[in-house]
Parts: structure tokens; sequence; C-alpha cells
């Protein structure tokens, strides 16, 4: 049972992030290629403030919003720069994040940090905890999605310039989005800290980013079932195809690759092909 | 001494970081592109010049396998990889060039080992004193004449020869360019060809600066690689040449001065942002 309930905590967490990513990059269309830095934020956070003594309740919050004021910056910047240069300003912070955090005593340097401790519920209460907490957001997500903002996020993610001809504040926008996705890596990161017990600086790379980026577009940008379905998947990936063993980081970016090559809208748009095949052939 | 060795340094390492982005920037001055597959050709570059350097006892026919292979190589991805993907979004050839480039990594891996690869007989290792006594390897000295005849005869090509021309013009408008009888393919197939075997070459001497090569050995020059085509304002070659040299130098200068805060991948990205958010569209980027 054991073996499970990490399996399905280690699923919940990453589908959370996913979906954070999601929110910019799916709904507002700016792409970030350095969010585990947003996830490192929160679990560094967490685990910092729990070795001194704060309870996991404060400490949630807290990395929700250590992670989001960092991400409000992300957002200040992305006023300024765009497109590749925007992925590549946000992959230039996952690279300063790690170098600073690898650099500096204060947080563990090349060690990390370990023993963090157990956040005072049992392994299935937390499992719940998290479980909660994605169900929450998903649902924030999907409302968001149909309401007016979630039509003014495409529209942005369509062209900036033509939304604000329109008249839309899209700094605002952008901001808020920024913030929204970041902040919930930060809880991710921290309920990631209290899963693992060990952080390091090596769990926030650029590789990270790769993946939860890859969980977004594999699932289908934008589409809130598509990526939490893809998160699910890529996260218990890495365990179910063990016997690969020597060959899984091959076989993870072969498949990336041909998912791109063949079909680049994503998981979404093969069910979507499907659909009309069925419409059509009935 | 210290200031001048370190400044030395700095531009060694930039014009090997020239050799290495030079092909990002041709890349996606004609595509659009952020082509981090690249680095992947740099590696294979690198493992090319030590396998045949310890064949054939040749450094020079090492190198020109290097780049005849390598600039195959790449234009076998532009082929398989991104000519079918052109007309998606850009951040989808971003993420197939990154799990291309990845799984070259894995593949070096495998077949390789993942300790790397020496020289069994390093080829150009003395050093010669110049004023003060103070000591530059051979090498070295060869890294930058090489960096710099090559991109001198690649801008006499690009200005003095109908090819060169024809490359321009696509660069500047692809679609007129076609008007006047250029072949547009032929001109991606050329660039590809150039600027893989340019990395091939950086690949070359990295592999004989440092004796080493190993399957990790391109995860610096593709993320950094980026920052700096970047910072040249993306797709300006005079603009990357300029930012290859200004962060060899920083980096060199900073990993002494800043080693304790941050570490030398962090300072290339912290110079980036800073020069970003006062020059969005880089150091030589049109406004």
């Amino acid at each position: 049972m054991d073996y499970e309930i990490t399996l399905l905590t280690t699923m919940s967490i990453s589908i959370l992030f996913a979906l954070g990513l999601n929110f910019v990059t799916g709904f507002c269309g700016q792409i970030s290629l350095g969010h585990a830095a947003f996830l490192g934020t929160g679990a560094y956070t967490s685990a910092l403030m729990t070795k001194a003594s704060i309870p996991f309740l404060i400490t949630l919050p807290a990395s929700a919003m250590t992670a989001g004021c960092l991400g409000f910056f992300i957002g200040l910047a992305s006023l300024r720069v765009r497109h590749d240069f925007l992925a590549i300003t946000t992959m230039g912070v996952g690279f300063l994040f790690v170098g600073i955090v690898r650099q500096q005593d204060f947080f563990g340097g090349e060690e990390g940090i370990s023993g963090i401790s157990s956040p005072g519920f049992s392994r299935f209460g937390f499992l719940l905890l998290c479980i909660a907490l994605t169900l929450l957001f998903a649902f924030f997500s999907t409302a968001i999605k149909r309401s007016w903002m979630g039509r003014v996020f495409e529209s942005i993610a369509d062209d900036e310039d033509i939304t604000s001809i329109l008249g839309i504040n899209v700094a605002h926008y952008k901001i808020f989005a920024f913030v929204v996705g970041t902040s919930v890596a930060g809880v991710a990161g921290a309920l990631y800290a209290h899963h693992l017990r060990f952080i390091g600086p090596d769990s926030f790379g650029f590789v990270e980013s790769v993946s939860v980026l890859a969980m977004v577009i594999i699932g289908g940008v934008g589409s809130v079932w598509a990526v939490s379905f893809s998160a699910a998947l890529l996260s218990v990936l890495p365990m179910l195809i063990q016997f690969v063993d020597d060959y899984k980081l091959l076989f993870y970016s072969g498949l990336l690759f041909s998912m791109m090559r063949f079909s680049p809208g994503g998981m979404a748009s093969i069910v979507k092909k499907m659909k009309t095949n069925n419409e059509k052939s009935s | 001494m210290l200031y001048l060795e370190l400044f030395i340094q700095g531009i060694v390492q930039g014009s090997l970081y020239g050799l290495m982005t030079l092909g990002l920037t041709l890349v996606y001055g004609l595509l659009r592109i952020l082509h981090v597959a690249h680095a992947g050709l740099f590696t294979l570059g690198g493992y090319i010049g030590v396998l045949v350097t310890n064949q054939t006892g040749s450094f020079g026919l090492a190198l020109i396998t290097a780049m005849v292979t390598v600039g195959v190589m790449g234009m076998g991805v532009y082929k398989f990889a991104y000519e079918p993907l052109l007309k998606r979004p850009p951040f989808v050839i971003l993420i197939a060039s990154i799990a291309l480039f990845i799984a070259s990594e894995e593949i070096f891996r495998i077949i390789f080992g993942p300790y790397g690869l020496s020289y069994e007989n390093p080829p150009l290792k003395g050093q010669v004193e110049i004023f003060g006594g103070m000591k530059i390897k051979v090498g070295e000295i060869i890294v930058i004449g090489f960096s710099l005849a090559m991109l001198s005869s690649l801008a006499w090509l690009s200005k003095y020869t109908r090819t060169g021309m024809a490359w321009r013009a696509t660069v500047s408008d692809p679609d007129i360019a076609q008007a006047f009888g250029v072949n547009k393919n032929k001109v991606r197939y050329l660039n590809f060809f150039m600027a893989s075997a340019l990395t091939a070459t950086a690949g070359v001497f990295v592999a004989l600066l440092n004796n080493l090569v190993e399957p990790t050995m391109g995860s610096v020059p593709s993320y950094k690689g980026l920052a700096i085509i970047v910072l040249g304002g993306l797709g300006n070659i005079r603009g990357t040449l300029i930012a290859s040299l200004l962060l060899g130098v920083v980096e060199s200068y900073g990993t002494i001065y800043l080693g304790k805060i941050l570490d030398r991948d962090a300072i290339a990205f912290g110079l980036l942002i800073i020069v970003l958010m006062i020059r969005p569209k880089g150091i030589l980027g049109e406004k």
C-alpha cells in the first residue's frame, strides 16, 4: 500500500506543478523554460522554515508567497521581453536559481537539505491533502478558462498587440497569470519537499523545467484535463519503464521528440481527431 | 599580471563560444529556430576529433573529417527534424530540439561510455612564453587564430560570392529572394552545413584544450549558446561575436571574483538577464 501512496502522491504533485505552468503557458501563451525554479523556491522556503520549527500549515502558504513574489518579477520581465527572448530569459532564471542555491551554505549548497520533518499527518492524510489541492486548482483553472478572463488570456496568447488595441490592459493579465502559475508551483514545491524529505539543487534544474513543459505540451497546451492526464502519466513513467533502466532518458527523449514531430498538438489533438473521425464514419 | 592572464583566458574561451554560437545564429537568422541540438553536433565533433586523431595520428585530418561529417549530420537534422515542423508554433521545434539533444547525449553515453575519451597522444601541447614570463598554450593560440580565420573567411564568402549573396538575400527576405531565382532549400542546407561544421571545430578544440570528450560536454554550450545569441540580438552575427567575447571575459573574471556567490553558468545568465532588461532585443538587436 505504501508504494501506491508514494506513487499517487508523486503523481498528484506533478499534476499540480504542470497545471501551474499550464496557467502561464497554456492559457496566457507565455512560455516558461525555468518553471522548476519556482518549484525550487517553494521547496526551499518550506524546508528552511520547517527547520526553524514553523508548522507546515504556515510554511505552505509562505511557499506560495515567495514563489509568487519571484513570479511577479518574471511577469514584469515578460513585459520587456517576448517570445524567444522570454523563453531564454526564463531559462536564465532557472540557471540563476540553481547557481545561487548551489553556492550558498544557507541553502545547504551542493548537498541540499535533508531530514525535512514530516508535515504532521499520516502518509495517507498527506496524499489526501495533495489531491485536494490539485483538484482545487484544476477546478479553479477550468473556471478561469470558461470565464471572460479565460478569453482575455486566449486573446493575449493569440496576439498581444491586438488585445491591447481592444483596450485591455495586457500587462495586468500577464502578471496575474505569472503570479498564479508560479505560486501554484511554489505550493507544489512545498509538498514535494515534505514528500521526499530531501531537496538539492539538482532536483530543480533545467531538465525538470523541460519535463514539466513536456507534460503541458504532450497533454495539449491549454487543456486542463489533458495536461493532468499527461502529467500523471509522465511523472510515473520513469518508474514504469524501470525495465529499460539504462535507456530511460533515451526512451523519454525519443517519446518527446516523436510526439513533437508527429503530433505537435499533443494528446488532446489526437483525441479530437479520433472524435471527428468517429463522427464522420457514423 | 593576473588581470592580463584572465583576460587572455577570457578571449580564448570567447573564441570558442564564437565558433559554437555562430552556427546557432546562422540557423536562427534564417529560420527562427532555437537549435539546441546544435550542442549535440558539437559533442559529435569532439568525439570524431579524438577518435580520428587516435586512429591516424593526424590532427588536421581529424579536424576536416569532423567538419564534413558533422556538417552532413546537421543537414540531416534539418531535413528530418525541423523541415516538417517549420509551420508549427516555435516552441514545438524548441522542445523537439531539446529532446533531440538529450537523446544525442544518451547515445554518446551508451556507445562510448560515461567516462569520456582522451587523446592518446595530445597534439599541440607545447607552451610559448610571451612577455613577462607569462605562458600560453600553443593550442590556445591556434584556437584564437583559427576562429579569426574561419570568421573572416565566412564574412568574405557571404559578402563577395554569389552563394553568399543568395544566402544574405534569403535571410533578409525569403520570398523576394526566391522570386529572383534563389533556391530556398539549397540555401537552408548550406546554412545547416556551415553551422554544423563550425560547431564541430569548436568541439574538436574544446576536446583538445581539456584533453577530454565526454557525453555531457554539450550541456554547457547548448544553453549558454542560447544565452549568447540572445545577448547578441537573435540572428545578428556581429552581435553574437561581441557577446561571445564579452561573456568569455566576464566569466573569466567572474569566476575569480564572484565564484563564492554564483557558479559559472549562473554568471552567464545573470549577465544575460541584466542586458535584456536594459536592451530587450540584445546588444545589437534592432530597436
